[in-house]
């Protein structure tokens, strides 16, 4: 489905010995912008590959894969994109993503 | 995800074997799934998301699973090295294809004007007996040469491949049709060649004829009948 190798690109991270994790679209309702089980690997020095949504929400799920290689902890994240807000990151989509993420242990 | 699942799932991408991950959000458990062989209720969870393609959450024995697909990549094979086919063969590994060539025109199909693709001198019925098309195949005709692209065709006719597109005019097509009605192909056969080739989106240049391609392969996997793994 991707042309991008989320998950080739995050074995190379991790032999070179970052540590990664990932985030995925578990779930998504109305117009989400990437469909369940798209992916992105977060690098420990912020590098990622791959995308779980039109850009709207990367950021955040950025910050927490950090935090989650640090406790090795997975969490669920929830976003509900406003239209509002949405329009200003260009992403009129207006539907709501849940995404796992989940460190490489 | 431990280590040794990342590694597996890149492993049996690089076989290209489907392979679905179940993973229980709520316990942390996760399963690899061979959905081919897999019986257990789990498992046919997973054979039937692998078959739609589709990753997503599912219940099974009162566990809420989240099941992610891991196909092996779509397949285009692209009969005859034209001008169209070099536009055709990068955008369509955008979109997420493994492409090769077939044309055993050697002065067409050169690595220069396709670099880092498999290329195939053969005629494309012998190619094609060695690395059949699937499920997930979509092929294209471009040669307008009957000799290349009837043996093309006919062996795209008898696969399960999702899209069989041939280039040429409506009289080429109408003659076309009537030579592979000769080899005994009925007409309901026959529809699933798209030809003229392409949605009709006024495409004129090289580049402009392979969206107008893409994007009738892509409304074929994504709005056809689906896609169907074949029965193992």
């Amino acid at each position: 489905m991707d042309s991008e190798d989320v998950l080739g690109t995050a074995a190379d991270w991790l032999s070179k010995g970052h540590k990664v994790a990932l985030g995925t679209v578990v779930k998504t309702w109305g117009s989400a912008p990437r469909q369940a089980g798209s992916q992105i690997a977060v690098r420990d020095d912020g590098a990622f590959v791959g995308s779980v949504s039109g850009g709207c929400i990367e950021g955040s799920v950025i910050e927490e894969a950090l935090v989650a290689m640090k406790d090795a902890k997975t969490r669920k994240l929830e976003f509900g994109v406003s239209d509002e807000q949405a329009w200003a990151v260009g992403l009129a989509c207006g539907g709501r993503v849940e995404v796992f993420v989940e460190p490489i242990e | 995800m431990k280590r040794e699942t990342l590694l597996a799932l890149n492993e049996a991408k690089r076989q290209g074997r489907a392979i679905v991950r179940a993973s229980n959000l709520s316990s942390g458990e996760e399963r690899l799934i061979d959905p081919a062989t897999d019986n257990s209720p789990l498992g046919l969870e997973a054979a039937r998301a692998a078959r739609a393609d589709q990753s997503g959450p599912v219940q099974s024995e009162s566990q809420s699973w989240f099941l992610g697909v891991f196909n092996p990549p779509l397949d285009l094979v692209i009969v005859g090295a034209a001008h169209i086919a070099q536009p055709l063969s990068v955008m369509a590994q955008m979109a997420g294809y493994g492409v090769r060539i077939i044309d055993p025109r050697t002065a067409f199909a050169t690595i220069e004007r396709f670099p880092g693709l498999p290329i195939s001198h053969e005629y494309p019925d012998e190619a094609l007996a060695k690395a059949p098309l699937g499920s997930r195949s979509a092929l294209v005709a471009l040669t307008h040469d009957p000799k290349v692209d009837d043996p093309a065709l006919s062996t795209a006719l008898r696969s399960p491949c999702f899209y069989i597109g041939a280039l040429g005019s409506k009289k080429n097509h109408a003659a076309r049709l009537a030579r592979l009605k000769e080899l005994g192909f009925a007409d309901s056969d026959m529809a699933r060649i798209h030809g003229p080739i392409g949605l009709s989106i006024g495409a004129k240049s090289p580049a402009e004829i392979a969206v107008s391609i893409l994007a009738e392969m892509t409304q074929a996997l994504r709005m056809g009948s689906g896609i169907r793994l074949p029965s193992p």
